[in-house]
């Protein structure tokens, strides 16, 4: 599983890629998490606001940070 | 209008991806008469909060610790006790019911309202949205090229960015409890009318776009559908509770610093000490405090008490109006951002033509008041 954080280094972007980590650790998936900064790149998955989250080239959520549950449940989901 | 440019269609024809979540939204819903129970508890505790705190702050600085009525001392403490819970409770008030109205908004819907809008009546929709789009400056940029991407015009979407930073919940909320609701709405209308005139100006200049970096005009814009979000009254309560307690929790250091300061220069600085050099008749002042105001970057949540008690002491509104303008809507770490999509000459043009309006302002209130 590929875990993109869109996001230019804002503190949300941050935030939201220590959660995730720390998400796929917890349920033990084989993936990686990657920071995507390239404006160009990041409006091509279509958000208004970062940080966005994309798993696996599906947009799953923009704009804020989800609560690890949510972020948990989105994760399983995705598995 | 934007003469000269054909818009590059995104050239990304794929499926939208479909039921994308807005993070940061309630993700239980507060349904029946619970969240309606909790606002009552909520108004109730807030209002005698506020009939009691300048009985609160005089009893405790005269009667619990015996100062004198009158006294420097008591004068400044008996001023901080009452600010400190009086600012904090109209702050607080004040995000609660902006917050709530902004679950009703969303920067997609407002793109989708104002693509297409001409210039003139654009920029005033641009402005309007601007306060009432939930919106931070860290997006700025997705945001932008967004707005431009979907035909915008330029004048309009910079409209949108100078009045979503200055005409802020904060701002309004502070400059409510310190000056009252008279000053709190000369601000709301001045700051739209700088974002509608500077946006329109901005817009009418020849060829603006090409200081636009030139890939933003390339990206290809993905397309996406919202999870339907089907707020219910309790959610948006929810919304605006967890808004309040977020921002206060952050501002209110700054709150206390700033009313700190403004409570020493109340009580210590003389009457008039500043009518000359901030006063109406000082001309030079309010350019002064413009140029001041741009490097500082402060929330309106430090500044406006400190400014507060400048005023006491004899300066101009207008020219504190002025400060507070360009501290807010013209902050170094926004140009930063901005520059990723904007030529530094179209940066210098925006902070130019926005600084001249914040000075009017500033003139226009030094003379009528």
């Amino acid at each position: 599983m590929v875990i993109k954080v869109l996001g230019t280094g804002c503190a949300n972007c941050v935030r939201l890629k220590e959660l995730a980590n720390a998400v796929i650790q917890e349920l033990d998936i084989e993936g990686e998490v990657v920071e995507v900064t390239d404006i160009s790149t990041i409006m091509g998955y279509g958000v208004t606001a970062t940080p966005g989250l994309v798993i696996d080239e599906k947009l799953i959520g923009y704009g804020g940070v989800p609560s690890k549950a949510q972020l948990t449940s989105l994760v399983q989901q995705a598995a | 209008m934007s003469g000269g440019f054909t818009l590059v269609e995104p050239e990304a024809d794929a499926e939208p991806q479909a039921d994308v979540i807005i993070f940061g939204q309630p993700e239980k819903s507060h349904t029946g008469w619970r969240p309606f129970l909790w606002l009552a508890a909520a108004a109730a505790t807030w209002l005698i909060a506020w009939y009691v705190i300048q009985d609160l702050a005089d009893w405790i600085s005269y009667t619990l610790l015996g100062l004198e009525h009158g006294s420097r001392v008591g004068e400044s403490l008996a001023f901080f006790l009452y600010d400190v819970p009086k600012i904090l409770l109209l702050l607080s008030g004040m995000i609660f019911l902006v917050t709530v109205i902004r679950t009703f908004f969303s920067a997609e819907k407002t793109r989708a309202v104002l693509s297409g809008k001409r210039l003139g009546l654009g920029n005033a929709m641009a402005a309007c949205l601007g306060v009432l789009t939930p919106f931070c400056s860290c997006s700025a940029v997705p945001l932008f090229i967004g707005f431009v991407e979907s035909g915008i015009p330029l004048g309009v979407t910079f409209s949108f960015l100078i009045s979503a930073p200055m005409v802020n919940e904060v701002a309004l909320g502070m400059l409510f409890g310190m000056f009252g609701w008279q000053i709190a709405g000369i601000y709301l209308v001045t700051g739209l009318m700088v974002a509608i005139v500077a946006g329109f100006v901005i817009g009418k200049i020849p060829h603006v776009e090409r200081g636009v970096e030139d890939f933003v005009w390339d990206v290809a814009v993905g397309k996406t559908e919202i999870a339907a979000a089907n707020l219910t009254w309790g959610d948006r309560m929810a919304e605006g509770w967890k808004a309040t307690k977020e921002i206060v929790g952050k501002v209110w250091p700054y709150v206390l610093i700033g009313i700190a300061i403004g409570a020493l220069i109340h009580g210590y600085v003389p009457e008039n000490a500043l009518a000359g050099i901030l006063g109406a008749e000082a001309w030079w002042s309010v350019p002064a405090s413009v140029a001041l105001g741009v490097p500082m970057y402060s929330n309106a949540a430090g500044i406006i008490p400190v400014v507060h008690a400048l005023t006491e002491k004899g300066a101009a509104l207008g020219t504190v109006l002025a400060f507070m303008m360009s501290v807010v809507a013209l902050s170094l770490p926004e140009m930063i951002i901005l520059r990723r999509v904007l030529k530094p000459r179209l940066i210098a043009l925006f902070v130019g033509v926005v600084a001249t309006g914040i000075l009017l302002v500033g003139y226009l209130f030094n003379m009528v008041i």
